[in-house]
């Protein structure tokens, strides 16, 4: 009896041990960011006087509000045309198997372990012919291909998994494919579509190679990518950079909260599928 | 989801004609799937695989991005396996290797056996938010989070005092030595925690009976986990082991944040080594033939791996 005790004490203080260790970093971010601006505060110690308008300098600093816009507006670019891409290719894939669908699937297959350094070089040469370099379009529209891989994999699998029996209904009463994918399929592809969108989600508004090579201005990139701009100009005020870093964080970590369960589930499934 | 999908099964199959499926309406429109296709293969075929046929292309040729490109052979290739600056980016990234793979893996083991003992279900699920957490934030952010803590103020050197070891305080990500553990600190930090909740599931998942075999044949806590445990999760192992290496590969935000490659050259990874060769340096031909080299690393080191997971269909 003891010696079980003993174990789940030894547990708990591990398990706090790592707990804390995963949150170090964030609370030591927050204690800076409560700082003087302009001072070198020591890693953890709360200030005599929290300097809280630090947020506000940084929000201006930054111009938070236009960066918060441009990310909002690159995911809405890129999530919902890659679903849709993403589910009538999977669909294609994973259920009307189409003569050398096979060869299609493998060819995404290979794209997926793809380190994005490995194209990003020749992406730069065809955005700007394109000429849409530093344009959102430059971010947009290279993600939606490089998430192709794993998106469609991920909805090929979900389609895999439904009944066959459910389209032979659907076909004897005289439903047309479109009608099929349409009035039947899509419907019921809803859990894999949400997990599917919260992941890429996450993906964009983190990227942050495409957006710092693709675009210069700041307010034109990613949260991620506006950050690494915002550390070249402010990474000598490091209450004001913690205070930014802050910033960039919580959107996500709020949508975080709200849907916590979803996106712990999109998370695991995410990596077992990638 | 469960639900709805058995409502939609089943009013399908009512309003078919009774058992008319005998015949089996197998009308598979061969070609129809292709429309479906197209789209995603047209953004998939500029996006990504015509760079790569690039990169490919690129790779033989010297070119400043501006002038005409002149065809090198395989000088390039060359020269990323003989040039130090370039020989030793891949030197660290198998040092990063063992710490974003090995630690979150191995620790992630052990985290996730305990988190099965202490059984509270509120437990479990506030361990799993909480442990997840740096998969939401931006590596970028997490790079200055970390940058901060190791730094020559920071959080570490705070602790390191307070318990009597001042004289081995120092700025961890400017030092020589400590530069690359550090760098491969912060991401495993980042992994620890995704590794953890995907071995805490597939733990959940072996069948209790397994355990009961084991303790009647006597064995103890420890020979438990090497006999039943572990051969049990071969499956959730190698997916850990991929995604922790391809992250170690790939390494390119913390480490432009943290230490862009420096002091020196003791953190430079390829991704980095890519972006500077092509965006800097003018080398746009060096720079492909080391990101196709690190394209081929990355499907060397996963394959073997894939192997090794018990391949149950498609999953």
């Amino acid at each position: 009896m003891t010696e079980r005790r003993q174990e789940t004490l030894i547990s708990s203080v591990l398990l706090a041990a790592v707990f804390v260790v995963t949150l170090l970093p964030f609370a030591s971010l927050f204690t800076t960011a409560l700082h003087t601006s302009g001072t070198y505060p020591t890693g953890l110690s709360w200030p005599k006087h929290p300097q809280w308008h630090n947020f506000v300098d940084a929000f201006h600093a930054a111009d938070m509000g236009a960066i918060f816009l441009s990310s909002t507006s690159i995911v809405l670019g890129v999530v919902p045309v890659a679903i849709v891409l993403a589910t009538l290719a999977g669909f294609a894939l994973g259920h009307l198997r189409p003569r050398g669908g096979r060869a299609a699937f493998a060819v995404f297959l290979a794209g997926l372990t793809l380190p994005l350094e490995g194209v990003i070089v020749p992406l730069y040469y065809e955005i700007r012919d394109f000429h849409l370099l530093n344009t959102r379009f430059a971010i947009i529209l290279p993600l939606i291909g490089l998430y192709m891989p794993f998106a469609v994999y991920w909805m090929r699998a979900h389609f895999l998994a439904m009944p066959n029996e459910l389209s032979e209904a659907a076909r004897i009463d005289g439903a047309t494919t479109w009608q099929l994918f349409w009035r039947i399929h899509l419907p019921l592809a809803r859990p894999a579509v949400t997990a599917l969108g919260i992941l890429l989600t996450i993906w964009t508004w983190n990227q942050f190679l495409l957006a710092i090579v693709l675009v210069d201005d700041p307010k034109k990139r990613t949260m991620a990518g506006a950050l690494g701009a915002f550390q070249g100009q402010w990474g000598t005020n490091i209450p004001l950079l913690a205070a930014g870093a802050l910033f960039i964080l919580t959107p996500m970590l709020i949508v975080f909260l709200i849907f916590q369960r979803n996106f712990v589930v999109a998370l695991l499934q995410g990596s077992v599928k990638g | 989801m469960n639900r709805t999908m058995i409502q939609a099964v089943n009013t399908a199959t009512d309003s078919a004609p009774r058992r008319a499926l005998t015949t089996r309406a197998r009308h598979r429109p061969s070609h129809l799937g292709w429309l479906f296709l197209i789209p995603a293969l047209s953004v998939y075929g500029i996006f990504v695989l015509w760079p790569i046929l690039q990169t490919i292309r690129y790779s033989f040729y010297s070119w400043d991005g501006v002038d005409k490109p002149q065809w090198a052979g395989l000088r390039n290739f060359r020269a990323v396996f003989t040039d130090p600056q370039l020989t030793s980016t891949l030197v660290h990234v198998a040092e990063l290797i063992l710490f974003f793979t090995v630690i979150p893996v191995g620790l992630g083991l052990v985290l996730a056996a305990i988190m099965q003992r202490v059984t509270s279900r509120r437990v479990t699920s506030v361990a799993r938010a909480v442990l997840i957490l740096p998969q939401i934030v931006p590596l970028v952010a997490a790079g200055i989070a970390w940058s901060w803590v190791l730094s020559s103020s920071g959080v570490v050197n705070q602790v390191l005092q307070a318990i009597g070891l001042r004289h081995i305080t120092r700025a961890w990500l400017g030092d020589f030595t400590t530069a690359l553990p550090s760098v491969g600190l912060i991401g495993a930090w980042v992994l620890l925690g995704l590794c953890t909740v995907l071995l805490s599931v597939g733990m959940g998942k072996i069948d209790a009976s397994l355990y009961e075999a084991a303790v009647l044949d006597g064995a103890g806590r420890i020979r438990e986990f090497f006999a039943v445990t572990l051969p049990s999760m071969r499956n959730e192992i190698a997916v850990c082991v991929t995604v922790t290496m391809i992250s170690a590969l790939s390494a390119f935000d913390i480490v432009y944040i943290t230490t862009q490659g420096g002091p020196g050259n003791a953190t430079m990874v390829p991704g980095l080594k890519v972006y500077q060769l092509a965006f800097f340096n003018r080398q746009v031909g060096l720079a492909s033939a080391l990101a196709l080299v690190l394209m081929v690393i990355v499907i060397l080191c996963i394959m073997p791996v894939q192997s090794l997971s018990r391949r149950s269909g498609d999953e």
